[in-house]
């Protein structure tokens, strides 16, 4: 099976999510899907649960998603908006408790191996670890 | 007679003109203490709010509800959209089978459990559960005397100046630590204006 668990990235700005993907695609490739957001509904600072939720599902995958968020905002955004997924999403992603730039590149090569939901998640979340 | 969709209509436009009349002092006290959002990110939640308003007034009270804290979620764009809005979510949950102003304090209580789960916050952390746990716990004391509307007015301006002495450890706040001290929480400061909103309607409706 060659599914890889998808990475999202939640920034309250686009350019900071938008490099972080560019990042991750240099350092870990292409066949991870990655998908990204940032900034508020009128394209100012901030997060988006509607773009959070596009997000998820640009990088759906059947192993899961992981999500790298920046600041508090990001993170409860980024919770309302699994909640808000089709029931049977939901269980399948995760909110990191990780660096967003570190996090996300661990998390991803974790991905390209062909890890599981919670081993991408477990790696990303040590750098974290106090 | 339970509040009908009509009198929520009047309240939500009246909270809602009310919060957006604050844009510029909620955006001062968060720029003191936050990241300076908290102002235009509510005029946008409650400006998208007010567009749906026929709706709101359109549906059963438990469903408009969940309109406005939908609509909240999806349009705010910072922390109090997914705060606000699942406040207004489980109020239209908790209403089911239950009306009001009979059901008040519960279905209240609701909303306040659902704000502080999703900001894994309590009262006394210079938060809107600052404003919001003293007014919960009023209605629950107080239910069906006649000076309830008044003892919420002044219940939610005292509890929101409470913030201002208090060290925040949630939200943006708590990364200033001993600075945050001395300014009221923008959260709290909204949650009073809307309480106080939906008062200022509550004595006018016939």
């Amino acid at each position: 099976m060659n599914d890889m668990v998808g990475i999202v990235i939640v920034s309250h700005s686009k350019d900071i999510a938008k490099g972080t993907a560019d990042m991750v695609r240099q350092m870990v490739g292409s066949e991870v899907k990655v998908a990204f957001c940032g900034g508020d509904p009128d394209g100012g600072l901030g997060t988006n649960v509607s773009l959070i939720i596009d997000a998820i599902n640009a990088a759906w995958s059947p192993k899961g998603v992981a999500i790298l968020v920046d600041l508090g905002g990001a993170e409860t955004n980024s919770e309302m908006a699994v909640e808000m997924l089709q029931p049977e999403r939901q269980g399948l992603v995760v909110v990191c408790n990780a660096p967003i730039v570190e996090g996300a590149v661990m998390a991803a090569t974790e991905a390209a191996g062909g890890s599981s939901l919670d081993e991408v998640r477990a790696v990303a979340e040590e750098l974290s670890a106090s | 007679m339970p509040l009908q969709p009509e009198q929520l209509k009047t309240m939500v436009k009246a909270a809602a003109e009310q919060v957006i009349a604050c844009t510029a002092e909620l955006t001062a006290l968060d720029q003191a203490i936050g990241d300076g959002d908290h102002g235009i990110n509510m005029k946008r939640g409650f400006e998208a709010v007010l567009g749906k308003l026929d709706a709101i007034g359109a549906q059963p009270v438990d469903e408009a509800f969940q309109t406005i804290g939908k609509t909240l979620v999806m349009t705010v764009g910072g922390a109090s959209g997914p705060l606000y809005g699942s406040f207004f979510l489980a109020v239209g949950e908790a209403l089911r089978g239950k009306q009001l102003p009979d059901d008040l304090a519960d279905v209240f209580g609701s909303g306040v459990g659902a704000v502080s789960a999703r900001g894994r916050s309590q009262a006394g952390e210079k938060t809107m559960l600052d404003v919001l746990v003293p007014v919960q716990e009023l209605l629950r004391n107080a239910a069906g005397q006649s000076d309830l509307v008044e003892r919420v007015r002044t219940t939610a301006s005292k509890a929101a100046a409470a913030t201002a002495p208090m060290q925040a450890t949630k939200g943006r706040a708590a990364f200033l630590g001993a600075r945050s001290v001395g300014h009221v929480d923008p959260g709290a400061r909204s949650s009073c204006v809307l309480l106080h909103a939906v008062c200022d309607t509550l004595e006018k409706l016939p």
